[in-house]
């Protein structure tokens, strides 16, 4: 009985400890520059369920995580807005994903997203990563935070991590428009540099 | 002026004196010193081998910062006589300093010293206060004269305590 017992509690040992270590694994992975980015199914804010793979045309993609209620998200949403105009029709449009858990963050729920989408007017797909997939595997930890992707036979590879531009509370002090900058190089057929960047942003809301 | 200059001397604590702020916002009496970066600088490090020094990034749109204040002022309440100095900078918008942050800060009744950290090019500071931060916030540092420790993460205040105590243990010798 007593032997029972030490294999019950060892048993649950075991398994806090594989528990533990596979958090710690999601917690610390994430994509770097090179990396081959995972493809997704998200549910957009027109009720359509989207695939990277969906399109067909694109060379790549601004892969841009961001949300209704972090006020430098939404001190970048034209930039967001302005990015998808100038390259979506070069092959490279936004993906925006709002990563944060409405149960945490009640102003991120889809409905709200959808209302944001409406308002803005924005011109790419918004899409809700509702089970909190996506992100951990992208390694995103704050909005806006952005993954730039190229295409490379059936691969997505990451060219850029980081942030839009340079400064990212105030427009008017922007220096360098680093995603810009990053797929202006790719199209050039040139390395992105910097290809890792740095801003403040809201923590993602688990 | 005056403020400016009173404040770069009386708000020095125990003999060390504060790095001077770029300027001082003042609002129903109360009194935000405002640094950039390169002003800001010398509070990430500490030369009195007894200070314990515990910076905490924030801003008051950012709700789990919000959410882990009342730790960082316990903290301070709780250690401000054992030569621990807590410093709340506030990463919020500087045209929200008036009808945001300074009403804040007087309606909390906030102990600790809180500054304004107004630098708009994060991609070049960010990676000078830690390598390992990714720019989220709420982010804590504490630091003494021999070490410099750096958590992208929330506190509660039994964590918060235990991180001070396991960098110096010595409060009461």
């Amino acid at each position: 009985m007593k032997s029972l017992k030490i294999l019950v509690v060892l048993t649950l040992l075991l398994v806090v400890s594989a528990f533990a270590f596979t958090q710690i694994d999601t917690f610390e992975s994430g994509y770097a520059v090179g990396d081959v980015a995972t493809d997704f199914k998200l549910k957009n804010v027109d009720g359509n369920v989207v695939s990277l793979s969906d399109f067909d045309k694109a060379k790549g993609f601004i892969v841009v995580f961001t949300c209704n209620t972090c006020p430098f998200a939404m001190a970048n949403e034209d930039r967001i807005l302005d990015l998808d105009k100038e390259f979506k029709a070069k092959g490279y449009p936004v993906i925006a994903i709002n990563p944060n858990n409405p149960e945490v963050q009640p102003g991120d729920s889809f409905e709200a997203m959808q209302e944001r989408a409406r308002e803005k007017g924005f011109t790419f797909p918004y899409l809700f990563d509702e089970n909190q997939e996506i992100y951990p595997q992208y390694g995103a930890t704050k909005t806006p935070h952005v993954y730039l992707l190229q295409k490379e036979g059936e691969s997505l590879l990451v060219r850029y991590i980081g942030a839009i531009d340079d400064s990212v509370r105030d427009e008017a002090t922007v220096t360098k428009r680093f995603v810009a900058d990053a797929v202006q190089a790719l199209l050039a057929g040139k390395p992105v540099e910097p290809s890792n960047t740095k801003a403040i942003g809201c923590s993602i809301k688990a | 002026m005056a403020a400016f200059l009173a404040l770069g001397c009386t708000d020095a604590t125990k003999g060390q004196e504060l790095p001077k702020p770029v300027k001082v916002h003042q609002e129903q009496g109360y009194k935000l010193p405002v640094y950039d970066y390169e002003h800001f600088k010398p509070f990430l490090k500490v030369t009195d081998t007894d200070v314990v020094r515990v910076i905490n990034f924030w801003a008051t749109w950012c709700k789990p910062c919000l959410a882990e204040l009342p730790a960082f002022e316990a903290l301070q309440a709780n250690y401000k006589d054992k030569q621990v100095e807590v410093i709340l900078v506030s990463l919020d918008f500087p045209d929200q300093v008036k009808e945001r942050l300074i009403p804040f800060i007087l309606k909390k009744q906030l102990k600790s010293k809180v500054l304004l950290l107004d630098d708009p090019h994060g991609d070049v500071w960010i990676p000078q206060v830690s390598e390992e931060w990714s720019g989220a916030i709420p982010a804590t540092i504490i630091l003494t004269s021999e070490e410099y420790r750096f958590y992208e993460r929330s506190f509660e205040y039994p964590a918060l305590e235990h991180e001070l105590l396991s960098l110096k243990s010595n409060f009461n010798d």
